[in-house]
């Protein structure tokens, strides 16, 4: 397959689709500025694991059921499995990486996620972790119920789950304490 | 589990979105929140070979309050319009209808307008569309047109929509002053697919029950209105027994069979919805 380098220009109507072209895609990913070059039809998690080596952000279902993908975009969890790397041109991207990579200065929900063991295998941890951090910004003290629901959009094969609301709950916890920041 | 190789166009305006459009026709699908269109990439069971990410189009992303309907733009996220304290005051429905949309993260990207161009039968904008008498505005070279929510959706994932229009806006109608809407659903998880929906709507006028309509989600192949007004006209809303509605609930759905549910388990649901829909609009939410 031959491949070109477009501008970020739509390419004329009648494009022989089977000459690839490649578009250079410029985000900022945890607040640093990243350019890479990608096919149209790279999907924004593929993006940050294959073109810019963040590989955090894990791929499951790849149809948005799963939510191990989910990435906060502008500072709203979406799924990074449906919306491609050309979409997030120009946007803030947060992945896992973006939450604290260091064992001794971890961020609430990673800190209460070690301490409630709310996850085994850790493979859909990634996208429970951007999906709390982004809600208990908005909303600091949850119910049980509150964080029930917001972590029914993904899905965990080991925990049971009973484990992570626990953690949704003590991660408030830890914010209001003002600890690990 | 990857998309095909597509052309990526990316207008700047809803004039170079619909000439482009016009050329690429039937081989082209409008990108815009793409919740439902990118997993069907995803999966190949679609491989247009033009997509039209209408994503910066600008003018697109309002929400705007007219004294009979609501006009949301087609970049208007599920979360936006969910959020829009003025929405939410002149037409109840369209908040109680969209906390039931997927989970967070989709309605964070995902697009009113979008999944309502969608047509998914198992959708929860169609229904409320319809029953609030919205008017599609769809744009093309050949000029714009607007088209009745009833006219539009022919079949599931089906409308009347040509291949080289683009929805810019929905207007969704604002109810008469007095009129009381619900929205009730159920899924096997809240947030996925819901085996049975109805969204209602109950004109009260002087105290007494004068107009009662329902439509539904995921127990006809397109939402149409079912009109229970002769049922239950003249009493009053906290007196009526909604049971008398089922029967008409019952002849007017006609539910598939899946791995979630059976076809008669789903109807046996949206009648219970459908009464408890109507109990609790005569209880609550006054428009």
């Amino acid at each position: 397959m031959t491949e070109q380098i477009m501008s970020h220009t739509s390419p004329p109507v009648g494009s022989d689709i089977t000459v690839e072209p490649l578009h250079e895609i410029t985000l900022s990913v945890n607040g640093a500025p990243h350019t890479a070059t990608a096919p149209a039809r790279r999907l924004l998690s593929d993006f940050l694991r294959r073109e810019l080596g963040l590989t955090g952000t894990h791929v499951g279902c790849e149809h948005g059921v799963c939510g191990a993908c989910t990435v906060l975009v502008d500072g709203a969890p979406m799924r990074s499995c449906l919306m491609f790397a050309i979409s997030a041109q120009g946007h803030e991207i947060t992945t896992v990486e973006g939450l604290g990579t260091d064992m001794d200065n971890l961020s609430p929900v990673q800190q209460a996620f070690k301490e409630c063991h709310a996850l085994q295998c850790g493979f859909c941890t990634p996208g429970f972790l951007t999906t709390i951090h982004a809600f208990l910004e908005t909303n600091p003290s949850p119910t049980e119920a509150e964080a029930r629901e917001v972590v029914s959009g993904n899905l965990c094969r080991c925990t049971g789950y009973q484990n992570i609301i626990k953690a949704v709950l003590r991660a408030a916890e830890i914010r209001r304490e003002g600890g690990a920041a | 589990m990857k998309p095909a190789p597509f052309v990526h166009h990316e207008p700047r305006s809803v004039e170079e979105a619909v000439a482009t459009l016009a050329e690429v026709g039937h081989d082209g699908k409008v990108l815009a929140g793409g919740q439902s269109l990118i997993p069907v990439l995803n999966m190949r069971l679609a491989s247009p070979n033009h997509l039209v990410d209408i994503n910066r189009l600008p003018g697109c992303d309002r929400v705007e309050v007219g004294d009979d309907h609501v006009r949301v733009g087609a970049l208007v996220r599920h979360a936006q319009l969910l959020a829009d304290a003025r929405a939410a005051s002149a037409l109840p429905l369209l908040g109680q209808a969209l906390a039931c949309v997927a989970h967070p993260a989709i309605r964070n990207r995902g697009t009113t307008v979008g999944s309502i161009a969608h047509a998914d039968a198992a959708g929860e904008m169609p229904s409320v569309a319809v029953l609030t008498g919205a008017v599609i505005e769809a744009a093309s070279v050949r000029g714009t047109r607007e088209i009745a929510a009833t006219d539009f959706f022919e079949g599931p994932l089906e409308t009347t929509l040509e291949a080289d229009e683009v929805v810019v806006a929905v207007r969704f109608g604002r109810f008469p002053t007095g009129t009381r809407t619900a929205f009730l659903e159920a899924a096997r998880r809240h947030g996925d697919y819901a085996m049975a929906g109805v969204a209602v709507a109950l004109g009260v006028t002087d105290g007494v029950v004068s107009d009662a309509r329902a439509s539904f989600v995921s127990v006809t192949p397109v939402p149409d209105i079912l009109d229970l007004t002769e049922a239950v006209r003249g009493r009053e809303p906290g007196t009526v027994d909604w049971s008398t509605v089922a029967d008409a609930v019952a002849a007017h759905v006609d539910p598939e069979a899946d791995i979630h549910a059976s076809a008669d388990y789903r109807r046996a649901l949206v009648i219970e919805l459908t009464q408890r829909a109507f109990a609790a609009a005569a209880q609550e939410g006054v428009a």
